[in-house]
Formats: C-alpha cells, sequence, structure tokens
C-alpha cells in the first residue's frame, strides 16, 4: 500500500579525493555539477531530474555510502512516516533543513541491515536541466560522457533482510518486486519498488552490515550501454562486468568504479511492477543466470567488492 | 592533490619515466615488470597475471591487499578501513595504490574464500 513515499531523492557517497570524483561523476557519466558548500560537498544531478540534484559528494578516508534518501509527498507524509519509524524501532535523528544545501528537514533512520536512509519532502526544483517543463525540446546540448537520465537506485548489502522487507513494506509502502531464494526457503536478494521501476533500492543478504555495491543510473537504450562501455575505456575507468543482461529485472548493464572503488551501474531497459503483480523469484542455484544473464555463472568480484 | 604521495622507506631519488621495475610476488614466485609510475597491480592484470586477487582497483574495496616485504614505493589514497596507520606502517598496502621506485618483492597470502566471502547462499552451478 502507498504511504506516500515518491521515489530516491539522493545518495551520499564518500569519496578519496574529490577532483578525481567530480571528473568521474560528471564528465565521465555526465551528471551535471549544480553547487558545493562549505563542507567541500559537491551536489550533482542527471539531466532529467527536476530537483536540484540528486548525487552528493563527501570527501573522507573510507569510501562508501553515507546514506540514501526517498522524497515523499509532503511534509505532512514525513511526519506520520516518522512516527511509524519509531514504532518500527528504528533509531531516528532528525536532521535540520538547510544541512544539505536547499533541501528541507529530512528524518534519518537506520535499517536492520545496518544502512542510514532518509526521508523528506522540500527540495528546491530547478527543473529538468536545459529543457526546462514548458515546450521542452527533447534533449539538452552540452551533456557530457554517458549522458545519464536519472539516479535510478542503489544496491546494498547486510544482515536482516526479512525485518528490512517488512521495514520498507509496512511502514514505507514500498512493493516486493523480485527477490533471490535459498534452498532452505531464506530470501537473500530482494528489489523492492515504490514506483512502477523494477527496483527504487535492492538488498542482499551479507553478514556486515552497512555495505554499499553500487549506485545505479539510468540510460535509454542498449545503445547507450555499449557507448558508456567504450567511454570507459577510452578513460581506462575500471571496468567490473558488462556489457550485459541482468536475469533480474532484465536491465540492460555495465557496472564500473568511480576512482575510490565505489562501484557505478548504468543500465537500460528492464521489466516494471504494479502492486497487483506477484514478485518475480528466482531460485539461488540458478543466480548466476539471475545476475548475469548471458554469462550465467557469477564472478567472486561482483559479490564480495563492496565499500 | 598528488595521486602518488611518497610513503614509507626513503626514495631513491626517483627514477626516469617509462623505466621498468621488477616486481615479484613471494608465495606464487610469480614475477611480472611494471613501469614507473604504473601501479603494481595494473602491471599484474597487463601481464595477465592473477597472483593478487582484483576487485575495484581504487583503493575502496580492500580486495589487492599485499604486504610489502623489500623495495621502495609510493602510494595512493587508500581506504583507512582497509589500510588504517597500524597497517601502512607495516607496509600492508593496496597493490592498486602503489607505484614503485624500485624493485619489489611482495607476498599476497591466499585468503580463505570464507574469509571474504561468508554467504552459504551465494553459489551457483557452472552454466557452461
Amino acid at each position: 500500500m502507498k504511504k506516500g513515499v515518491m521515489r530516491p531523492g539522493h545518495v551520499q557517497i564518500r569519496v578519496l579525493d574529490m577532483d578525481e570524483a567530480v571528473k568521474h561523476y560528471s564528465d565521465l557519466l555526465g551528471l551535471i555539477e549544480m553547487d558545493r558548500d562549505d563542507q567541500g560537498r559537491v551536489y550533482l544531478k542527471a539531466w532529467t531530474e527536476v530537483d536540484k540534484f540528486s548525487v552528493v559528494l563527501r570527501e573522507a578516508d573510507e569510501p562508501g555510502m553515507d546514506f540514501m534518501a526517498f522524497k515523499c509527498l509532503s511534509e505532512e507524509v514525513v511526519d506520520q512516516l516518522r512516527g511509524e519509524l519509531a514504532a518500527f524501532g528504528c533509531e531516528i535523528e532528525d536532521v535540520p533543513e538547510g544541512e544539505l544545501k536547499d533541501c528541507g528537514r529530512r528524518v534519518r533512520f537506520i535499517a536492520p541491515t545496518g544502512h542510514a536512509f532518509e526521508i523528506f519532502a522540500t527540495k528546491k526544483q530547478t527543473g529538468k536541466w536545459g529543457v526546462g517543463n514548458h515546450n521542452p525540446e527533447a534533449w539538452p546540448r552540452g551533456l557530457e560522457g554517458m549522458k545519464a537520465t536519472r539516479f535510478d537506485h542503489c544496491l546494498l548489502y547486510g544482515p536482516n533482510l526479512d525485518e528490512t522487507l517488512n521495514l520498507f513494506r509496512d511502514v514505507l509502502g514500498f512493493d516486493l518486486a523480485e527477490q533471490v531464494i535459498a534452498p532452505d526457503g531464506k530470501r537473500v536478494a530482494q528489489f523492492l519498488t515504490v514506483s512502477t521501476k523494477a527496483h527504487d533500492i535492492a538488498f542482499i543478504h551479507h553478514e556486515e552490515p552497512g555495505k554499499f555495491h553500487h549506485a545505479s543510473f539510468f540510460l535509454e537504450t542498449w545503445q547507450d550501454v555499449l557507448k558508456a562501455a567504450d567511454l570507459l575505456s577510452m578513460t581506462d575507468t575500471s571496468i567490473d562486468i558488462g556489457p550485459t543482461r541482468h536475469g533480474l529485472t532484465h536491465g540492460q548493464t555495465i557496472y564500473f568504479f568511480d576512482p575510490s572503488g565505489n562501484r557505478n551501474e548504468v543500465f537500460a531497459g528492464g521489466d516494471y511492477h504494479y502492486p497487483d503483480h506477484e514478485p518475480v523469484t528466482w531460485d539461488a542455484e540458478e543466480l548466476g543466470k539471475a545476475i548475469f544473464y548471458h554469462d550465467r555463472a557469477l564472478n567472486e568480484r561482483f559479490l564480495s567488492v563492496l565499500t | 592533490m598528488d595521486s602518488a604521495l611518497p610513503c614509507l622507506k626513503k626514495s631513491d631519488g626517483g627514477r626516469p619515466m617509462g623505466e621498468f621495475l621488477q616486481v615479484t610476488e613471494q608465495c606464487s614466485g610469480q614475477s611480472f615488470r611494471c613501469k614507473s609510475g604504473q601501479s603494481v597491480l595494473k602491471a599484474m592484470e597487463q601481464q595477465g597475471l592473477k597472483c593478487v586477487p582484483v576487485g575495484c582497483r581504487g583503493g575502496g574495496c580492500g580486495f589487492c591487499k599485499v604486504t610489502v616485504l623489500s623495495g621502495q614505493y609510493s602510494c595512493g589514497k587508500m581506504s583507512r578501513m582497509h589500510v588504517p596507520p597500524e597497517a601502512l606502517a607495516q607496509d600492508q598496502v593496496l597493490a592498486c595504490r602503489i607505484y614503485p621506485l624500485t624493485d619489489l618483492i611482495i607476498e599476497c597470502r591466499p585468503q580463505q574464500p570464507a574469509a571474504r566471502h561468508t554467504n552459504e547462499h551465494t553459489t551457483t552451478k557452472a552454466m557452461r
């Protein structure tokens, strides 16, 4: 049941070297630098996004994800969900308006996987970059690199998937779109959506809490994924795997690493989900095919390299 | 910020770029050439060797941790989680972020798969 959570709003990623990271996320991925703050954080967005930013980079001595946030319909929804998150037993922190530039107050909570998430309702809207919303052209000129169109989802690794599903489904109104089930019946991967997208957030079981697998950005076509791969080679960027297709969600994908070792994905296509759809289920014995539909075998790096 | 910070041991004053240095991994006995300014991991990968596991190649994941047993090198930024100061002091570093200044002998102890990868559910059968 929808609870007023709309979509992924932003992700804050830790990087070892800000200049290298900004070059990667702007020149290569094609995000647009929107702002910087007095902490040295850099704010970026993909061109189709209406809100001012969706990716925040913070320089630190250890890479990974600080938090991921979801945007809600209204401040009233945030108040309501804050109460429900507390009743669920989440540790909660109120982050004041302006802590992120041009963003309203956020309610931060820790999921049972150990990751920090936020909900918020207010962020400055600067409109789609370069086209606006009045007689808009098809796309703006002047985009760089892969020309990523939006920040789409994150995949995170951690324990307690059942409790995390309960939290996201019952408190925040996500649906379970797709899952991987082990022979003993344990769910070892879960792809959750709060929209009709194949996933807005995904989790894979991992004993160590709070690990970051990747942040993903949407491209329009398979040809764009191929050209993204070309750009990775042109820039000698570390590729993880691809271009290929996933079994899970059936998206067309390539994985690579930012200069601090955080994994990124760009993908196109993929399935959709409505609330009346049963979850799609993969058996863990087929995990190779579920993750890499063509290779049909896992590589250890994809499973265990995390930040 | 310089990508390669001099660290540990004394520099020999720098060698001209383009010179090849020899890197030997002690556990496997494998040896490969590394260009001055090139990371040890990249040199290994280019020569088709696998004596050090390859992860993110960005100093972030800790997959390619090695101990430098002898030789001088400079190093770039590495995750403090995987290379805290006490590890750095013992020459335990990430092969993707070290740049030889002299010939090196490194050691990469094979990790138990279970040590990195404890999830028994993530196995899959080979389909080919």
